[in-house]
């Protein structure tokens, strides 16, 4: 048994301490915002933060993320959270969505990364790409990934 | 080397698609298509194009009357809420929003009323040009067009025929706003008062469709209605499917295609904890496989990983993609059936020659969501839920694989995470697996519904790839750059041969899906001798399948004699079309107005580079902006002139553009290529098959042609034109064209 915080709420888990955080959220909590994309930390899709700090929950074993907040896609974007709605508002406005696969990831790595900026600074174009880089999207939606983040930046200014 | 996995005759309906050049996408449907579907409530109208020719097709019922088909295409419910049926699968496209918004522009719909839901394999959802379930060949939208309105427009005709009665005024005193009959005296109904009313009122046998310049939705640009979803991770996938008991099973596909199962020790895999069972799974061409059945994804994969398996690859072709490219060579140099034929006598007597060799690996669609198919069978019957873009060829194979008929299928078209055309495939190859790890788990005793997810490694490595090429091309023109003989050699696997598909698309042995593309539009003596050996690598169309390789070899040979004759690529390339191609002219007019070629002064090191190209009937022409950055090629700016005719969702072209181009951008980096060694695929996942990052992404703008023209299909035309204008940017840096993809610099 192993205990999480996920979005502000103890869950207690009878799953393996090696099971990653992306099939704990996906199967036994029925999570499913947090997408599986390569297993091997390659893409982005399994975005989460733990204390605040994006990591790939599919390479992240339960046993490593007890003891951290975790949130979701789920809790990050449902009004809660300002910055998070801001991104989330963002991505709509500018319609960056196409099959939408990879986004939940995409929007907790534009999060994360807006929170790490220090308060009122608007990020460069390169340091966009560079907080990005790790998110893939077949369908490319990166024009308006970059867009949506510089308006998300502006709108929590 | 394919083995035939068609059994089974061809579908009628199927077979004249495929004998069918020209489907007259945009005729009027018939009024027998329409009807009124009872027991839903409110106003319900459904819509069974070519309802004779669905007949017999993949997943249609015949016993069933039309009327006992539950596929509404339209409901206007008592409150007002407009739901559309989407007869397509949405993968990224937009068609979720497109189809609906040219419906709600004749019916007047409340948009914020407009509700969606994705259909299945009945009759109701087949293309109404094709006949079959379909969602590929950017035909959506174009196909869809006509159907879509003339469902809208019937409902109204309804909605009004009541208000007139319930007023007792003339029809023609009424109009119709915002989901609203408006009436003399300033009365005013909403659809959903109406709704119960509209249904007991004749379909009208004719309608009148608006004439494109009172459009108010059409060619607005319009937020995706998915839009809210995607951007808060509420919107479920396939792979997202949840039924009750259900299982995971994750399989150990053979290392080649087609190996069989010498010995196999499950004992560490069954301890795995979560794991119920192990089963041996025959799979398509001979081969085989072993399924884990766990209680998720996570423990299936575990004793996946923990099983022992040896196999046997005896008597099976073992590829070798540098032995492969060696022999297409060679290939190249033989004779071989004609798609085009010129005198090539004035070769040998050319003032200017090019002698080029082209090269063009395998390629993963690799869609971000991982493929996956749930199925639960039941008595007599089955359901699936899987995104698809073949419902109707899927679940006639389905129904093969479970001894059922096909109508005992049901197949739940889900949101997909992408696709690309590796949700098309004939074999229906991994829906077939999935449905045969459900038999093989029902007949272990399992009564439980069984979700098969892939993962990334069986994807990459799971075949169904854009095919390996070679284009050989010897070019002989003068020095005002007329080609006087173009004698060209391709070579590649066909797509459609081993298929369904292959009585339809191989004419005279040559597959038309691998020379799309070639010469048009273009007035050149071309000689086109085509080769299509068979290999152990199954083969698929990839987004936009032909113009793949064809639009760069035509367009950076082109711009290589425009270069060798000291022309203008742009003023060479009008000049060719002449007045003949006014499309042409103008996707790449307004391309060079917009971008500031030939104007504006590039900052030192870059160079221009410029390509046209017509797929799917949409043509789109690139003018970008390249340099190299330590050697590497480095895309900085893109400018797109698109000519699809009318834009439904001018929104929606421009992602369509920047997506198709982002993918084609791909296919020029460096690790953009599958390749094989002892009959293996070589790479894993996304750290050796490269996708396009952020940090490559281009500047981009998007410009449309205005036209009230019938619209033509955006989801591929994007693509082709996209590397050859980079590769000719490139070539102006350095002097050398590009003839490798991913790009190889000489």
């Amino acid at each position: 048994m192993i205990t999480l915080d996920i979005n502000g709420r103890d869950h207690t888990l009878d799953v393996a301490p090696d099971t990653p955080l992306l099939w704990a959220l996906r199967d036994t909590l029925s999570l499913t915002g947090t997408k599986f994309g390569c297993g091997a930390a390659l893409c982005g899709a399994c975005t989460v933060h733990l204390d605040g700090q994006a990591v790939r929950s599919c390479i992240t074993p339960i046993s490593a993320a007890a003891g951290t907040k975790i949130t979701t896609i789920e809790a990050a974007t449902d009004g809660s959270d300002r910055i998070g709605a801001a991104v989330r508002d963002a991505w709509v406005r500018h319609d960056v969505a196409q099959c939408g696969y990879c986004q939940s990831g995409q929007i907790m790595s534009a999060t994360a990364f807006l929170k790490s900026l220090p308060k009122g600074k608007q990020p460069t174009p390169e340091e966009i790409d560079a907080a990005m880089a790790g998110n893939l999207c077949r369908c490319g939606t990166y024009a308006r990934i970059r867009a949506a983040i510089a308006d998300a930046a502006r709108t929590i200014a | 080397m394919l083995p035939d996995t068609f059994p089974d005759p061809l579908p009628p309906a199927l077979r004249d698609l495929l004998e069918r050049d020209d489907p007259a996408p945009h005729a009027a449907m018939s009024r027998r298509s329409f009807l009124k579907l009872t027991g839903l409530g409110g106003l319900a109208l459904g819509a069974f194009p070519l309802m004779a020719a669905a007949q017999g097709v993949a997943g249609e019922s015949p016993a069933l009357k039309p009327t006992q088909q539950p596929s509404a295409f339209l409901h206007i419910n008592a409150d007002g809420v407009v739901t559309v049926a989407i007869n397509r699968l949405e993968f990224g496209q937009g068609v979720q929003t497109a189809l609906p918004m040219i419906l709600a522009e004749e019916l007047d719909a409340d948009w914020s009323k407009l509700r969606t839901r994705f259909g299945d394999n009945s009759p109701a959802y087949a293309d109404p040009a094709y006949g079959i379930h379909l969602t590929g060949g950017s035909n959506s939208v174009k196909n869809s067009f006509v159907q879509y309105r003339e469902i809208g427009a019937r409902a109204r005709a309804m909605l009004l025929s009541a208000a007139a009665a319930r007023w007792n005024v003339d029809v023609a005193a009424l109009r119709t706003e915002s989901g609203k009959v408006l009436g003399p005296g300033g009365r005013s109904l909403g659809y959903g008062e109406l709704a119960e009313a509209a249904m007991a009122q004749p379909v009208p046998a004719r309608v009148a469709l608006k004439d494109p310049k009172n459009f108010r939705l059409i060619g607005r640009a319009t937020p995706r209605l998915d839009g809210g979803a995607k951007s808060s991770g509420r919107q479920d996938f396939g792979i997202d499917v949840r039924l009750p008991g259900q299982l995971t099973a994750v399989i150990a596909h053979p290392p080649v295609f087609g190996a069989r199962l010498r010995t196999v020790d499950d004992k560490a895999a069954r301890r795995v904890k979560g794991v119920k069972a192990v089963l041996r799974v025959p799979l398509e061409g001979g081969g085989e496989g072993v399924a884990v059945l766990a209680e998720g994804y996570w423990p299936a994969k575990q004793g996946r990983e923990a099983l022992e398996l040896e196999w046997d690859t005896s008597g099976i072709e073992s590829v070798d993609s540098a032995r492969q490219l060696a022999q297409y060579r060679e290939l190249a140099a033989q004779p071989g059936p004609r798609h085009f034929d010129a005198d090539m006598t004035p070769l040998d007597s050319a003032p200017h020659r090019i002698d080029a060799d082209f090269v063009f690996p395998y390629l993963a669609h690799a869609p971000m969501e991982p493929l996956n198919c749930t199925v639960r069978i039941g008595t007599e019957k089955a359901e699936l839920w899987v995104g698809t873009q073949f419902p109707g060829i899927d679940g006639q194979a389905a129904a093969r694989v479970l001894g059922l008929k096909p109508e005992q299928v049901k197949v739940h078209v889900q949101m997909a995470g992408g696709g690309f055309g590796r949700r098309a495939v004939g074999t229906s190859d991994y829906v077939v697996e999935a449905c045969k790890i459900a038999k093989a788990a029902r007949a272990a005793g399992f009564d439980a519904p069984v979700r098969m997810v892939w993962s990334r490694e069986d994807d990459i490595r799971g075949g169904y790839y854009r095919p390996m090429h070679l284009h050989r091309a010897r070019i002989g023109f003068d020095g005002r750059g007329r080609v006087l003989a173009w004698d060209h050699v391709l070579v590649g696997q066909s797509i459609a041969a081993g298929t369904p598909f292959e009585g339809g698309m191989i004419k005279n042995g040559v597959d038309r899906s691998a020379v799309e593309g070639m010469r048009e539009p273009y007035p050149l003596p071309m000689r086109l001798t085509v080769h299509h050996p068979k290999l152990n690598v199954p083969v698929l169309w990839w987004r936009s399948v032909g113009s793949t390789h064809t639009a760069f070899v035509m367009e950076t040979l082109l711009d290589e004699i425009a270069r060798a004759t000291q022309q203008d690529p742009v003023a060479y390339r009008m000049a060719l079309f002449g007045d003949q191609h006014p499309r042409h002219r103008a996707a790449l007019q307004l391309v060079v107005d917009k971008s500031g070629y030939g104007k504006r002064r590039l900052p030192e090191g870059r160079a221009w580079g410029v390509a046209v190209h017509e797929s799917f009937s949409s043509v789109v022409a690139y003018v970008v902006e390249a340099s190299l950055q330590q050697g590497r090629p480095v895309l900085h700016r893109v400018t797109a002139g698109v000519h699809c005719n009318l834009a439904v969702n001018p929104r929606g072209v421009e992602a369509q553009v920047q997506g198709a181009a982002m993918m084609a951008l791909s296919m020029c980096l460096p690790g953009a290529a599958i390749t094989f060694k002892d009959g293996e695929v070589e790479q894993r996942n996304f750290d050796g098959f490269t996708v396009a990052r952020i940090t490559d992404a281009p500047a981009f703008d998007v410009h449309i042609v205005p036209s009230a023209e019938p619209p033509t299909g955006m989801g591929e035309p994007g693509l082709p034109p996209l590397a050859p204008a980079f590769a000719n940017a490139i070539a102006q840096l350095t002097g050398t064209p590009i003839r490798e993809l991913p790009f190889k610099l000489a």
